[in-house]
């Protein structure tokens, strides 16, 4: 699968100016809010029609304005999951699934009712109204409509942002396992790096209505510049490694990446696994001599290799820990007390119950 | 004689009353969806006089509206004319003129009601439905017209009640003849004026009532089902 986008469009004082191309498995549209990541998936999916642009899915034009084209959204086969779940009010649970489907032509539909119904939980609430819905139920139920409608792309609009934090633990292992275990390429749009870091293989940056960066998930987010696209308090680094031992006793695993060692706690982990863990730069503390008698587990030497500070009176500094860039914010108080500077050598501070494998 | 005993005549006033109230709310129920959504959803030139002419009927005193019904619809008058001469169809001085003037005056209020609930519709769900693959005509079959029906059936209801009350500009266009156009309404009024008709007018009366607290409570229940499958957040 290969979708290839690109859209100029005026909205107001609002510039829109991007193109991608996004190949199978997960593509994040990654930004803050207003950053225009929801008039892109507005285009792709047929919802919006931009002043000037071109999207070929797998060779199929559906939108060339300089040659009169467009697909009606109908016609794209493209489901969006939008963050508002959408459900029909009139229909019972089973018929907002199965609404899709009677759409689908025959040579395309496929019958794994059963099979979505079990991946997303939802089996319980078949003949129950949304209305009766909590929320994480109407989105999971969302998902499985998209789904059933044997979609070529699914795209997602900011499908977790209305949940609260419980609700978004409950459904992010659901949207996992459709990941692994449906075949069905997924535009994911997200303000939020920790979705980002758990779901998406390739990141697409947007901010101000351009494409900041692009690129694969673990190199996009471990950036420090993300953070044009990523909120203050989200800022941070995200490192990819393969689980080396697991501490049943201790339920602690160790995550090696490069040279480096990082404990993380509280999940079951089989070792050799390869998972990503999000470090946020307001849970990093620094010091300048190795700490003893100290807590925290994860105690990792580095370099300063970047300071940047800002109005508020914090400093992000960045760390090159053999290979992987750890961020950390600390006080401008601190950064002079400290005295850092570029090349001097520091050990990064991480507890190790602050950290969430994925 | 019993007290309660409908004479002939009273009976005919009875049933064609409801003949001329159902078709004239079936009548104009097609029509009343096309405008409803038309001034609800549409943007065009001349909206606002669509919009007037609709309403018209409400504002106009009903003598006045039954005048111009018979001048336009009237034998000679243009379309009257016209329908006589080339489809057979006589709408002066006939029970179908009476279902029309009743049509006209409900119709702004089947309209209205009809318009406000297709502004409640959520627009987002039929763009769900779209991508999901439902071509426009289905968005409306399983969507749109789902979440409409409440106020189509308040419109139904309105314009049925209206047709049955329905006085002046029924007699002032087809008159008010026994047996062809003389409704409930002015089969009470005609027999209010003969010495002796009190007993008449009055079993009429009750007639009405009867036939008015079974419409409504036929409407609840009906807005009770509807309300039944759609329960909205």
């Amino acid at each position: 699968m290969r979708l290839q986008f690109e859209a100029k469009q005026r909205l107001g004082t609002f510039d829109l100016d991007v193109a991608f191309v996004s190949e199978s498995g997960v593509t994040a549209l990654f930004g803050r809010s207003g950053s225009g990541k929801t008039s892109v998936i507005r285009i792709i999916a047929g919802l919006a029609r931009p002043t000037e642009g071109r999207i070929v899915f797998d060779g199929d034009v559906l939108l060339d304005t300089q040659r009169g084209i467009f697909v009606p959204k109908h016609k794209r086969r493209f489901a969006t999951v939008f963050q508002e779940g959408r459900l029909f009010p009139h229909l019972s649970v089973l018929q907002n699934l199965n609404y899709g489907r009677w759409f689908t032509p025959k040579q395309d539909r496929a019958d794994n009712l059963a099979k979505i119904v079990d991946l997303l939980g939802i089996g319980g609430l078949l003949d129950r109204r949304p209305g009766k819905l909590s929320g994480g139920e109407k989105q999971r139920v969302a998902v499985g409509r998209a789904l059933l409608s044997s979609p070529r792309l699914l795209l997602m609009d900011e499908p977790l942002a209305a949940l609260d934090d419980t609700r978004k633990a409950e459904i992010l292992p659901y949207l996992e396992a459709l990941r692994d275990e449906m075949n069905i390429p997924i535009i994911y749009v997200s303000h939020s790096v920790a979705e980002v870091a758990r779901l998406a293989d390739r990141v697409i940056a947007l901010s101000e209505g351009k494409v900041a960066m692009a690129g694969a998930a673990t190199d996009i987010l471990n950036a420090t510049s993300v953070s044009v696209a990523a909120s203050k308090r989200e800022a941070g680094a995200v490192v990819e490694g393969r689980v080396i031992t697991y501490d049943a006793v201790h339920r602690l695993a160790t995550i090696g990446f490069n040279s480096s060692r990082l404990y993380v706690s509280g999940t079951e982990i089989a070792e050799g696994r390869s998972v990503r863990v999000h470090i946020l730069a307001k849970d990093v503390m620094l010091s300048t001599m190795r700490p003893e008698h100290l807590s925290a587990l994860n105690i990792i030497e580095g370099t300063v290799e970047a300071i940047s500070l800002d109005a508020a009176g914090s400093a992000d500094i960045r760390i090159e820990c053999d290979g992987a860039p750890i961020l950390a914010r600390i006080t401008q108080l601190s950064c002079e007390r400290l005295g850092l500077k570029l090349g001097l050598p520091v050990y990064a501070i991480i507890k190790t119950v602050a950290l969430e494998p994925y | 004689m019993d007290w309660f005993a409908l004479s002939n005549e009273e009976w005919t006033a009875v049933h064609l009353t409801l003949r001329i109230a159902s078709v004239a709310m079936l009548a104009s129920l097609i029509p009343g969806i096309f405008v409803g959504i038309l001034l609800a959803r549409g943007k065009f030139w001349g909206k606002s006089i669509l919009n007037g002419l609709v309403h018209l009927p409400l504002i106009l005193p009903p003598v006045v509206t039954g005048f111009i019904l018979l001048i336009l619809f009237g034998r000679r008058g243009p379309i009257g004319a016209f329908l006589a001469e080339y489809l057979g169809i006589v709408l002066s001085f006939r029970w179908t003129g009476a279902a029309l003037a009743c049509g006209v005056m409900g119709f702004p209020l089947m309209v209205r009601s009809i318009r406000l609930s297709v502004e409640a519709v959520d627009r987002r769900l039929e763009d769900a439905a779209a991508t999901l693959g439902a071509s426009p005509a289905w968005v409306f079959l399983t969507v749109t017209l789902p979440l409409i029906l409440p106020g189509i059936i308040a419109g139904m209801i309105l314009s049925f009640a209206k047709a049955m009350g329905e006085f002046g500009a029924t007699i002032t266009f087809v008159s008010n003849i026994p047996g062809e156009t003389q409704t409930l309404s002015a089969a009470i009024y005609t027999f209010t004026q003969v010495p002796g008709g009190d007993a008449a007018a009055f079993r009429l009366t009750m007639i009405s009532v009867v036939i008015s607290m079974a419409a409504l409570m036929a409407s609840e229940f009906m807005a009770y089902l509807v309300g039944r499958r759609v329960e909205f957040e």
